[in-house]
């Protein structure tokens, strides 16, 4: 009698358990909802991290808005392009076809370049001081102010702020975005990682204006629209804008403009080489004199 | 009979509040408290599984337990119908209505873990309430957790910018809160006697 009690008890209780576990996988089956298995896929390959760098609510919703089209597969700036290359392999894309991006800061106004309306001594921050009279102690109102605002947001390490302008490093920059919205004055943009050809200025002020701020502010002269072959530099709204798509990144517009206002490492290496070669041959020529 | 249910059900909203009168559910009530929002959403998830709930644990006491007269166990089944029927309600809703789905969000697992869900349907059990009075008293006591969940939620939200001392920030002042809210619906108690 007794032991029947405990297998009817046993027998109830466990056969509830299968019926509704049965029920319920059955259920799983009916109610099964179609979900792209790229999604799932891509996400196994994201790194899982859900830092949010990409700008989509962890790593399943950037997965989602990948394998629906809406990022580019390389969307992961902390997988950079290893994952790019698993990620496009999973969506039949070839990740090398989309070029990597890095962030560019457009103002080249140091210390010695540019002047100063005042002195600045308030809370080190550029929201902050962006906001006072003449959006900030820079005679430019349209330049760096060098608090730094875009080296605090990055986690990268990729930025700092060399003689009062922030700098990026390229081979540390993962195009994570994050100081392009850091920065008060919106001079933080991506440009493509393997050209090297960038304007240097984000000053929209006339000439005159420029000359009297800035020693390398661009002025709205045309000459590297003029001189480019290409048809990929042109002046709009007072500045010089490089259209990335046609820049073939020869470097001309950089060794025409009178302002040193386009950068191009290129163009920079040689202008040091010959300054080096003048300085070389300097001291021989007054050795001869002697 | 109408008078009856209706008696239920504000019983389980004001008198035997399942929160504040009775402490179960506690760990939502003062989880999901931050905002009113949250606290909605929460809200409406249970009074959607208890009612459910009520509904499943009648059948499955007076349809299997009572005639095998393991009446013992009811606790255990409990649990496994209302964990089994939060699964499915789960299911059903993230095929039928995903909007929905994507408000009810987190909370409806969580509630598998609610104790005022086996509460409620425990109390049912105890008093011997028929199929109806179950799922009334199910409305009922859900709708009182939701009440009391919004109330506290706009409390914590008042009182999470005020100038509290440093050591009763946070969820010192949240339980305080709590308590005087308790206090509060004590003045209901006695007002319905079923």
């Amino acid at each position: 009698m007794e032991i029947i009690n405990v297998v009817t008890a046993v027998a109830s209780v466990g056969g509830m358990g299968v019926i509704f576990g049965g029920f319920l996988g059955y259920a799983s089956k009916i109610f099964a909802i179609h979900v792209d298995p790229k999604v799932t896929e891509i996400q196994s390959v994201l790194p899982g991290a859900n830092c949010g760098g990409c700008g989509f609510p962890g790593c399943s919703g950037c997965a989602t808005a990948i394998a629906q089209g809406k990022a580019p597969v390389n969307a992961c700036p902390v997988g950079g392009a290893r994952v790019a290359a698993l990620v496009g392999k999973i969506m039949g894309v070839d990740a090398a076809a989309v070029a990597p991006q890095v962030a560019f800061v457009k103002c080249n106004g140091t210390c010695t370049n540019a002047k100063s309306k005042y002195e600045y001594h308030g809370i080190e921050d550029c929201a902050f001081e962006a906001q006072l009279a003449g959006g900030g102690a820079k005679g430019c109102a349209y330049g760096c102010l060098g608090l730094g605002n875009c080296v605090k947001v990055c986690q990268f390490g990729a930025l700092s702020i060399v003689d009062g302008v922030a700098v990026v490093d390229e081979t540390k920059c993962v195009a994570c975005g994050k100081c392009i919205n850091a920065c008060p004055k919106g001079l933080i943009q991506f440009k493509p990682k393997a050209q090297k050809t960038a304007v240097r200025c984000s000053s929209l002020d006339t000439g005159k204006e420029v000359m009297a701020n800035c020693t390398t502010g661009c002025i709205a002269c045309h000459i590297c629209e003029k001189n480019c072959k290409f048809d990929a530099i042109h002046v709009i709204n007072n500045l010089a804008v490089i259209d990335y798509s046609k820049c073939k990144d020869c470097g001309l517009c950089a060794m025409k403009c009178p302002k040193h206002a386009i950068k191009n490492e290129r163009v920079e290496a040689m202008a040091a080489k010959k300054a080096a070669e003048e300085a070389a041959a300097a001291p021989a020529q007054t050795t001869n004199a002697q | 009979m109408l008078t009856k249910l209706i008696l239920i059900l504000l019983a389980g909203v004001f008198v035997n509040n399942y929160i504040l009168s009775q402490f179960l559910g506690i760990c939502p009530f003062l989880g999901v408290s931050k905002k009113v929002e949250t606290a909605t959403g929460m809200g409406v998830a249970v009074i959607f599984v208890i009612t459910l709930a009520c509904a499943a644990t009648y059948l499955v006491y007076y349809l299997i337990l009572v005639p095998l007269h393991l009446e013992y166990l009811y606790t255990i089944a409990f649990i496994l119908v209302i964990a089994a029927l939060v699964q499915f309600v789960e299911m059903f809703i993230k095929k039928s209505s995903p909007s929905l789905y994507q408000a009810l969000g987190v909370y409806l697992p969580l509630i598998t873990t609610n104790c005022a869900v086996l509460g409620v349907a425990v109390s049912n059990m105890q008093k011997n309430y028929n199929f109806l009075e179950s799922i009334v008293a199910g409305i009922g006591g859900a709708g009182g957790f939701t009440l009391a969940i919004i109330l506290f939620a706009g409390i914590r939200e008042r009182t999470e910018h005020n100038d509290i001392p440093k050591t009763f920030e946070g969820f010192p002042i949240a339980l305080i809160g709590a308590g005087l809210m308790s206090v509060s619906f004590l003045g209901f108690s006695g007002l319905i006697k079923l």
